[in-house]
């Protein structure tokens, strides 16, 4: 009764899952002998590739740049020669090339010291232009470039940065990790988004059972005289999207196909903000990220730091391997992640997670007919009905899905996850989605 | 790297690739059809043990019955591994008097299964919940046997035949007497049997807790609540039937917005005007009595709950509950059957297609004047 009085609208409650890897701390994984670099890992176009094959790169050279407004630039992880450019599928279905980087030669900043970057005195431009050039993007699945990102349309402003460590799809512990070893980093990165944005409050929200990293966070910020908010929600699925967490937060609605910036909220993960401040303090690429390797099929579960192009399968291995069969091999959470066929595939600049699951651990059950029980409907946390929407998409419906919110959709899970048919919603939403723009644009 | 791909003790890994999300929670149409039918087993037994094996034969009856048209009609067993042919015998057998004719209790399942459930496309695709609409078919066709009752065994009474209490009442109301003390003490006054566990149990309830807060329960309530009463076969228990809900709110199988909102209609109504037909006034309902008796229980949290043929929304489950519960009380207040919850339930299931369409979750995003 409890649960039913806290619960917001929508959402679910999946297994946390989180045990295994919580209490572990970040090592770092070992540099790849050969490592696979995609020159698409943000929301726009791929780059635009600047080294040739047979080239010798250092660590942290640029190889691919920025195109188009909503590009990254792609840097060498590891120091080598370029040896091969291939088609690759992302873990997310799309295609593009990929630098094969074989390692030699010597590391330029791996172990190596740097006073940090006085960037207090530095402007906004300067600001935005380094995390521009380490190629910065939403390290938290979204790809979207930072320093685009926190440029704001003319006439906007934003009044409440959140800094996201909400990390509630089951078995993540890499957020966790972070603002516990590193809430200095985290602070710090939260400063120069501040500096960027100057908002008017600052809140750092994360799940009412992180206790550890919010009172870790709540005693720094008090002993540096930092005026942040630290705020804990109760643990609902996907209380971490963007959308609903600054409604969590402020009390405002983002209006539909808007961005948070319209209400005045902008929102980042705390894992954005840790490579924003590594970027501009010591303008380092963005050439590596933490991670949790977890799930039942993995011998020794970790939260580990890998370089960007590290393949699954070398991370697999570090960790001892599968203990059991794997039935699926997950990139990212098992609400949003993608289960990949092939496990050379590289970590990205988004891959919050590597999830070797069990048949035990999934649940799979075959598909049976709607039985119109709502479950979907009630777990919306953006208030569709998507057994509507499946159906009427499944009848090429585009307009009338339009209309009923096709496009609102976050693609978070929760109906398909809840579905007592099994029925595969998300699939149909996704995919109906990307129907109806090719019929609208046709017509 | 190519050890990776093989697992201790097996031959080539081949990975699963499927859309989001990757997992799923521990539910299926199955399972909730196999666990209401486990929930609702204790009152099934409960009827059969009371009223004879005749109840048992038209237990066994009604679930055959619908389990062989199910078989017959889709021509495969397939489809019964989804529990909801079973689900719906043995609802339909729970609902039927314990001494019905075998071809009653066939022709009702035969309606419920051919005619309610498969004409319109098998499970998920009824707008009536198949059982209700099988009992309420041949409670008109055969309005004779369906309302024929026996005593229960717990009942030292020599007679056989019976009445149930909600007819007995409906009877005094229609003949003109005013039952002014409330329906449970003019059964009282009429000599209705009441069973040594109802006096004890009241007297218990009495003394230890109720002298506390100074109510006095009158006897004749007991025996209702834990079934020792002429009526349907698997009605009687409401202890049985309230346990089995224990299971399934615990398992999210069901949720609080139907039955609380049925609860809230039929107990608000029962209340405010339940009295009206007695002669005593308004605010003199007797609340207890109505919901320990007849298929209230039975309606509210097993049938009305019913995933296929109540709405989707939580707005609009309450209004769907609190709907049948409404007309549930009509009906057994001001209306000419001593029973309503059936007839309601079903007159609500034919307005779930409109409740549907009209109530509407509020989307994200479009609250007005919410942008800046």
């Amino acid at each position: 009764m409890i649960s039913l009085l806290r619960r917001p609208r929508g959402g679910v409650y999946p297994d946390n899952r989180k045990a295994r890897t919580r209490t572990l701390p970040v090592w770092n994984a070992a540099v790849p002998p050969r490592s696979v670099v995609p020159l698409l890992q943000h929301a726009g176009d791929a780059s635009i590739p600047v080294v040739r094959v047979g080239d010798r790169v250092r660590e942290g050279m640029l190889i691919g740049r920025a195109a188009g407004t909503m590009g990254a630039n792609v840097h060498a992880p590891v120091p080598g020669i370029v040896t091969g450019l291939r088609t690759l599928t992302l873990a997310d279905g799309r295609r593009c090339e990929a630098f094969v980087i074989d390692l030699e030669g010597e590391f330029d900043r791996l172990g190596k010291h740097t006073d940090p970057y006085d960037w207090d005195r530095a402007s906004v431009r300067e600001l935005l232009r380094r995390i521009g050039d380490c190629g910065v993007v939403g390290m938290s699945g979204s790809g979207i470039p930072v320093h685009r990102k926190y440029r704001l349309p003319r006439g906007k402003e934003v009044d409440h940065l959140i800094v996201n460590g909400i990390e509630n799809e089951p078995y993540l512990s890499a957020d966790y990790r972070l603002m516990v070893e590193m809430t200095d980093g985290v602070l710090e990165g939260t400063r120069i988004a501040e500096r960027i944005l100057k908002p008017l409050r600052v809140t750092i929200a994360v799940q009412a059972d992180s206790t550890a990293a919010a009172s870790g966070l709540r005693q720094r910020i008090r002993e540096r005289g930092l005026g942040y908010a630290v705020r804990c929600l109760p643990r609902n699925y996907p209380q971490g999207d963007e959308k609903l967490l600054a409604r969590a937060i402020t009390g405002r609605e983002v209006p539909t196909e808007r961005s948070t910036v319209e209400i005045g909220v902008m929102v980042s993960s705390v894992a954005t903000v840790h490579a924003v401040f590594e970027a501009v303090a010591y303008e380092k690429p963005s050439i590596e990220r933490v991670l949790t390797l977890s799930g039942g099929a993995l011998r020794t579960p970790a939260n580990v730091k890998a370089r960007i192009g590290t393949p699954v399968a070398d991370l697999i291995a570090e960790c001892g391997g599968f203990a059991a069969m794997p039935e699926k091999v997950v990139i990212g959470g098992p609400m949003m992640g993608y289960a990949i066929a092939d496990v050379s595939t590289p970590v990205t600049k988004g891959t919050t997670a590597v999830l070797a699951l069990t048949t035990r651990e999934i649940h799979h059950g075959s598909e049976t007919p709607c039985i119109r029980c709502g479950r979907c409907v009630r777990a919306c946390p953006v208030g569709l009905e998507p057994t509507l929407l499946y159906k009427m998409l499944e009848h090429h419906e585009y307009v009338e899905a339009r209309d009923t919110g096709l496009f609102d959709c976050i693609e978070c899970g929760c109906c398909g996850f809840t579905c007592p048919a099994h029925i595969p919603l998300v699939e149909g939403i996704k995919n109906g989605k990307n129907a109806a723009r090719t019929a609208k644009e046709r017509s | 790297m190519s050890d990776l791909h093989s697992a201790p003790g097996s031959a080539r890994v081949t990975l699963t690739q499927t859309a989001a999300p990757q997992f799923h929670e521990r539910i299926s149409t199955q399972s909730i059809m196999w666990t209401v039918c486990a929930a609702l087993l204790p009152a099934a037994m409960w009827g059969c043990y009371v009223y004879g094996f005749a109840a048992l034969l038209v237990l066994a009856t009604a679930l055959f019955a619908s389990v062989a048209t199910e078989v017959l009609i889709t021509r495969s067993h397939k489809t019964l591994c989804d529990g909801s042919a079973v689900l719906t015998g043995l609802l339909l057998g729970m609902m039927m008097p314990p001494t019905a004719p075998w071809y009653v209790v066939v022709t009702a399942a035969v309606f419920a299964i051919g005619v309610v459930k498969w004409s319109f496309g098998g499970l998920g695709s009824n707008w009536m919940n198949p059982a209700l609409a099988g009992r309420v078919f041949v409670q008109f066709s055969w309005s004779g046997p369906m309302t024929r009752w026996v005593m229960p065994r717990t009942l030292d009474v020599d007679s056989v035949a019976a009445a149930t209490p909600l007819s007995l009442v409906q009877n005094a109301v229609n003949a003109g007497d005013l039952l002014l003390t409330g329906a449970s003490d003019y059964l009282s006054g009429i000599g209705f049997p009441r069973s040594a566990l109802d006096s004890g149990v009241t007297e218990w309830l009495n003394h230890n807790l109720l002298a506390r807060v100074s109510v006095h329960l009158p006897p004749g309530y007991v025996d209702p609540f834990v079934g020792n009463v002429p009526g349907s076969l698997g009605e009687g228990s409401a202890l049985l039937l309230l346990l089995g809900t224990v299971v399934l709110f615990g398992k999210r199988i069901i949720t609080w917005e139907i039955p609380t909102a049925f609860f809230c209609g039929f107990a608000g109504l029962t209340w405010l005007l339940g009295g009206v037909p007695y002669g005593s006034g308004l605010f003199s309902g007797d609340v207890l009595f109505h919901l320990v008796s007849g298929s209230a229980i039975l309606v509210m949290f097993y049938v009305a709950t019913d995933p296929v043929t109540s709405p989707m929304t939580t707005a609009g489950m309450l209004v769907f509950g609190a709907g049948a519960g409404i007309i549930a009380f009509l009906i057994r207040a001001f209306g000419g059957a001593p029973e309503g919850a059936a007839l309601a339930l079903l007159f609500m299931n034919a307005c779930t297609p409109i409740i549907n369409r009209v109530v509407r979750p509020r989307r994200f995003g479009y609250r007005m004047g919410s942008s800046r």
